[in-house]
């Protein structure tokens, strides 16, 4: 394992980065890597949870409404958080390999639409914590059946929260890094440095998000 | 300590990558979607939708597999980065099957030992209107709206 080599670089011979990475984004992908076990484990907990309980709401019967339609839209809304999340993604790409390219006003350009994209989610997200507040439901509280038509427990409630909540500050911190990118950008910091490798950090920590979204939508609106 | 300058690599990069990719998670995603419409309509505990489940859970895996490998770009790192990030998560596999198994486990004895736990999960309850009935700090709570 520790002699791999490339073609011909024998990457542990040391003078170079085994890593063939700069210090920065090595931390990045070891700080996102404990991250994805704080979420790993929120989510294994609900699962354990959900696991050891008779019955469970049918989330198509929680999350079914859609601004300006009303309710009786399962999957409608939360389609288009999700793909909001994943055209952000896209444009953080495209950000990033801009960065590579030393154009200055692509990066801009993409930053913008990223934020855009993300300022979207945390919108929709807020949208629907408030229709869920209005019909009763927060952490210890849940008006929610079981899908089987028995009395549900308020861990559901609890877990969903929680974890969009988690999620949703995930969200929030990367937009703020986010526009610290842009203002950087704008104020020449990296022209002037000669790299935008900042601007793949942050869209490192981006992609995470979308990444996390993958998964709690999943586990907490489609099964 | 300043020798070791980032080695750059020519990783032969498809230009039409992202463009690729961002089709790929879009694909999967509807797919996931349709699915979700379609268990809608199947019985719940039915075979066919924990089937429909176990489906979801592969293409979410999938789409897992895309973002982190293509977005991030770990699929053109170097293998001593990739297996730095890849093998402490293996370690969710463990968890994973341990975690629910023991979850599964709990419940299958509160349903054989507990009356109480398996009386309290047979009984329909009437749906409440915009409320919950078990008390605490509800009156103060719904002030608030």
């Amino acid at each position: 394992m520790s002699t791999a080599t490339t073609a011909t670089t024998k990457w542990w011979n040391g003078g170079k980065s085994p890593f063939n990475v700069e210090y920065g984004k090595l931390m990045m992908w070891y700080f996102l890597m404990s991250d994805a076990f704080t979420f790993g484990a929120f989510l294994i907990s609900y699962g354990t949870i959900r696991f050891s309980t008779n019955g469970w709401p049918d989330p198509n019967e929680v999350f079914q409404s859609f601004p300006g339609l009303g309710s009786g839209h399962p999957l409608m809304f939360v389609s288009l958080m999700t793909f909001i999340l994943i055209i952000s993604s896209v444009t953080m790409v495209q950000a990033v390999k801009a960065g590579h390219e030393m154009k200055k006003n692509k990066v801009v350009i993409n930053l913008i639409w990223t934020i855009i994209g993300g300022a979207a989610f945390l919108g929709c997200q807020a949208w629907e914590w408030n229709h869920l507040h209005a019909e009763g439901a927060w952490w210890g509280h849940n008006p929610f059946l079981n899908a089987d038509g028995t009395q549900s427990s308020t861990n559901f409630t609890n877990y969903f929260f929680t974890i969009t909540g988690f999620h949703g500050f995930h969200v929030f911190s990367g937009l703020v890094i986010n526009i610290v990118m842009l203002i950087m950008t704008l104020n020449n910091t990296f022209e002037k440095r000669g790299h935008y490798l900042m601007i793949e950090k942050a869209g490192l920590y981006w992609h995470f998000v979308d990444l996390v979204w993958v998964f709690v939508f999943t586990c907490f609106y489609l099964i | 300590m300043e020798q070791s300058e980032v080695v750059h690599i020519e990783h032969h990069q498809n230009k039409n990558e992202v463009r690729n990719v961002t089709i790929v998670l879009s694909v999967l995603t509807i797919i996931e979607l349709v699915l979700g419409f379609m268990m809608m309509k199947m019985e719940h505990g039915g075979t066919g939708r924990m089937a429909t489940k176990i489906t979801i859970l592969v293409l979410m895996l999938a789409k897992a597999y895309y973002i982190v490998g293509y977005f991030m770009h770990l699929k053109h790192e170097l293998r001593n980065l990739i297996m730095t990030i890849v093998v402490p998560l293996a370690l969710f596999v463990w968890f994973i099957t341990a975690f629910l198994y023991d979850g599964n486990s709990f419940r299958n004895l509160r349903n054989n030992y507990d009356p109480h736990f398996k009386e309290q999960s047979t009984i329909k309850a009437t749906p409440k209107e915009h409320k919950s009935e078990e008390g605490h700090g509800e009156e103060k709570k719904h002030t608030m709206e």
